[in-house]
């Protein structure tokens, strides 16, 4: 029996950094507005404190606080052609779950993404000619604008109290920062974190090649930062304890940091956790999804809550498959192209990576923040000419630990066993004299890649589970071998002792090891309601008061950490809401 | 040769509880002494100040049987040799470790999809099996010292240290050939919990006096670092480790 409750003005689905940031744009312009987490109330000073906190088994390695795949899975075919098997044990990525979502346990790098970016199709068209771009290669350009968002980056940098260095501050380019990406208006709110020994040999070697290091822009606070919303962060500690744990000095920006207090403190919010979204209810002919049904785990009661506003942000599986079990606009077929829920599924080239060691250089590995690499863009998006390549994209590539946590880190120069003495004696040597670089790769949009629902298997809930047909395309290995080369030649400006050849992309996929928890698209935005599912606020084409917010929205990977653009595009769309629909409830726009 | 196996199973079974099984000793015969009218009041005493529990013993075991025990350590101690750098892997708890990590809700399959139908898929699907990790290795185990009585006429604990690695090598490249289970896919998964027990925290029974971390240079909790990164720079930093236990 499902219990219909009193409607609400508005329904948010998911309770991370999209939930919480719309939440609270949502009751500061007068709504009462409902929040459904599936997962508990965690709060720093219950959840993240020492020394329970540094459990490196309980965290790291054993998941704790991600996603229970038990309950909630998706399942990967490589291509259409074969039959997709369910992930059983998470890996590749790490969806979180419980209030503050993946914003509580991510690393804190916190991008904008470049101004080409935003305009990608138009953009490598113009530059590369008409016929440049693949036909299987479907990206698109976002339809909002590297300008128009730029107001919207700077208030999350704000929210989050992020550190780093301007590279290009209203035009000017400024020498230590990223002088590839696109002007700014301010620069960060906080001085760059103190650099790694792994960072310093960085900057120095890619000076030495001509490149243009910049420190990592960083959600972990430099300095105590206090923001818009009169909530302090703590200084970054550099315990190395950050991806994958919550933050013990509040120093990681996150929902539970920057904005819960003060959204839990306000009587129009109200949170329900435990509160495991089912299926939206859609009223195809008026155009509406009229209420959310949610089961409440703690008793296995369903409820039905009306709403006037429902806004998606979950992840990006769940927020495809709610739209997907719902009907909602047209699923996206990849024989004829046609449809656009589940298409342009993207992930992240992120197979690169080379280890150096240094036999006269202590590292101290340990002494780490999640983002506080040093870092060089001269390799990511379009910012070299890829005339004659044979690829398009990047990566941005990165030296200096986020930590020295001996379960997984603990370099072994090539050619040393895996275990037994010869192994042991290369461990103890070996530990604090070596560190990675890595690269994070754009992944473009493949008319084989794609979400849909599984016929076969089925979560706790009894809804089929997202199905991922998806692989490395021809673009995304091009694209590894060329980074595996600038890996190479920056690992060999450090004169190192030893060094691992750097690794690129060959094999298919693996949902094993893991990679990154960037996924983005299937319910893309865009221009056109046959070729994308909402428009440039993030409003259902086929829902007029159905807002989808997240990854989920992305066109493509543009290689940088989505958290930054999900953070301007969640107020971006909150203030077309406040300011128009609230004053006209209807399309946003009319195609 | 099988009855050789129990008997010398049980004898280090025994040397392994023996510290308890004194301990309780004593426990009950002061409980029993306790109950006569004589001594009322001392009990009463007792009563109002418990005396404290007697010492656990470290490899007290949850899951795995003796022989499965006896394949474990064997394991981790060739994967982990004692040297001058360390303890053995079951002098560092591994064992234990591994013990305790199976019997916990992850060795149950907690944060597992095990729904069927169940089908082989490509390695790059990932773990496809119904079994959870404790039924995984149990079962593994099994195979494991079917194939070492096959090839060398033992199980895999009584092989002689050479033996042992040429055996593991066998299981990690996928050679050894089980009946009806990948030694890859064993040997994969016992390497990563003998790593996880080695160099993890103490409070989960392996890394016992935090042997890696001291092995490493690792310094573990508490980790706040903000007033020495700079000071550090291309200097080692050397601190005695410390642990949950420490802070606990």
């Amino acid at each position: 029996m499902t219990i219909t409750l009193k409607e609400t003005d508005a329904v948010v689905v998911g309770v991370g950094w999209t939930g919480s940031i719309m939440a609270r744009e949502l009751t500061k312009a007068g709504l009462n507005v409902v929040g459904l987490e599936r997962g508990a109330k965690r709060m720093p000073r219950d959840n993240f404190t020492i020394p329970s906190v540094r459990d490196d088994l309980k965290y790291a390695v054993r998941q704790e606080l991600f996603q229970d795949a038990q309950l909630e899975t998706v399942s990967l075919r490589h291509s259409p052609s074969e039959t997709a098997l369910p992930i059983r044990r998470l890996g590749s990525f790490l969806p979180g779950t419980d209030l503050g979502g993946a914003g509580s346990h991510w690393n804190g790098m916190t991008w904008r993404i470049l101004p080409s970016d935003h305009k990608l199709r138009s953009h490598l068209t113009e530059r590369y000619g008409k016929n440049a771009i693949p036909e299987e290669m479907t990206v698109e350009d976002f339809p909002v604008s590297y300008d128009e968002l730029e107001p919207y980056y700077d208030k999350f940098e704000k929210l989050c109290g992020v550190s780093g260095k301007a590279g290009n501050l209203r035009g000017k380019i400024i020498d230590g920062g990223n002088v590839f990406e696109g002007p700014r208006q301010n620069d960060y709110p906080n001085p760059p974190l103190t650099r790694s020994m792994a960072g310093t040999i960085m900057e120095k070697a890619s000076r030495d090649l001509g490149y243009h290091p910049f420190p990592a822009p960083s959600s972990n606070a430099s300095e105590v930062y206090t923001n818009f919303e009169g909530l302090t962060l703590g200084a970054c500690e550099y315990c190395g304890h950050c991806e994958r744990f919550g933050c013990e000095a509040n120093a990681k920006a996150s929902p539970n940091v920057c904005i819960l207090p003060a959204l839990l403190a306000d009587p129009k919010f109200e949170l329900r956790t435990y509160a495991q979204v089912k299926e939206l209810v859609y009223d195809k002919a008026a155009k509406k999804v009229t209420a959310v049904r949610y089961v409440d785990t703690r008793t296995g009661e369903e409820y039905e809550q009306p709403a006037g506003l429902v806004i998606l942000g979950a992840y990006v599986f769940n927020n495809t498959l709610l739209m997907l079990t719902a009907g909602i606009g047209e699923p996206y077929d990849y024989k004829t192209g046609k449809g656009a829920v589940g298409k342009n599924y993207c992930y992240q080239v992120s197979g690169n990576s080379v280890t150096v060691f240094f036999g006269d250089k202590e590292i101290n590995p340990f002494m780490a923040s999640g983002a506080h690499g040093v870092l060089i863009d001269d390799f990511n998006g379009d910012n070299f000419d890829h005339a004659g390549l044979g690829f398009f994209g990047g990566a941005w590539i990165q030296a200096g630990p986020t930590n020295g946590r001996p379960i997984a880190t603990r370099p072994v120069p090539p050619g040393t066993p895996a275990w037994g003495r010869e192994w042991k004696k290369a461990t103890a040597q070996w530990y604090n004299h070596a560190f990675n670089i890595g690269a994070s790769g754009c992944n473009y949009a493949h008319r084989e890649n794609f979400l849909d629902l599984d016929p076969t298997y089925r979560d706790a809930l009894g809804r089929p589970l997202i199905r991922m047909s998806y692989n490395f395309r021809d673009n995304d290995r091009k694209l590894a071998d060329y980074i595996g080369g600038v890996l190479g030649r920056l690992a060999k400006a450090m004169n190192p002792t030893h060094m691992s050849t750097p690794s690129t992309q060959r094999g298919d996929y693996n949902v094993v090891p893991y990679q990154s928890t960037h996924n983005t698209g299937g319910t893309m935005t865009g221009t056109d309601p046959k070729t994308s599912v909402v428009n440039r606020y993030l409003q259902a084409w086929n829902a007029d008061n159905l807002f989808v917010v997240g990854a989920s929205v992305f066109p493509q990977n543009a290689s940088y950490n989505p958290t930054g653009i999900v953070g301007a595009l969640s107020y971006y769309a909150a203030e077309a809401i406040t300011t128009k629909y609230l004053k006209s409830p209807g399309p946003l726009v009319h195609a | 040769m099988a009855d050789e196996t129990i008997a010398r199973r049980n004898f280090l079974l025994g040397a392994g509880l023996a510290g308890t099984a004194v301990a309780a000793g004593l426990a009950q015969s002061e409980t029993a002494e306790a109950q006569t009218p004589a001594d009322a009041a001392k009990a009463a005493a007792a009563a109002a100040k418990p005396p404290a529990p007697p010492p656990q013993s470290p490899d007290a075991r949850l899951l795995l049987n003796e022989t499965e025990f006896a394949f474990v350590a064997a394991v981790v101690d060739t994967l982990i040799p004692v040297d001058e750098l360390s303890p053995s892997g079951s002098d560092c708890g591994c064992a234990v470790y591994i013990d305790r990590a199976l019997a916990s809700a992850w060795g149950g399959g907690a944060k597992m999809y095990r729904a069927g139908p169940y089908f082989k898929g490509k390695p790059e699907q990932g773990y496809q099996l119904p079994l959870s990790p404790a039924e995984f290795v149990q079962a593994g185990i099994a195979a494991a010292n079917a194939w070492t009585r096959k090839t060398y006429g033992k199980d895999f604990d009584r092989l002689d240290a050479g033996k042992r690695i040429e055996a593991l090598k066998a299981m990690q490249e996928g050679k050894a050939e089980f009946e009806n289970f990948s030694s890859r896919a064993l040997f994969a998964r016992l390497y990563a919990m003998t790593m996880e027990g080695f160099f993890g925290d103490p409070i989960y029974g392996g890394n016992r006096n935090m042997a890696s971390w001291k092995m490493l240079g690792f310094p573990g909790l508490p980790a706040t670092y903000a007033h020495l990164i700079d000071a550090y720079r291309d200097k080692r930093y050397v601190a005695p480790p410390q642990s949950i236990a420490d802070f606990s």
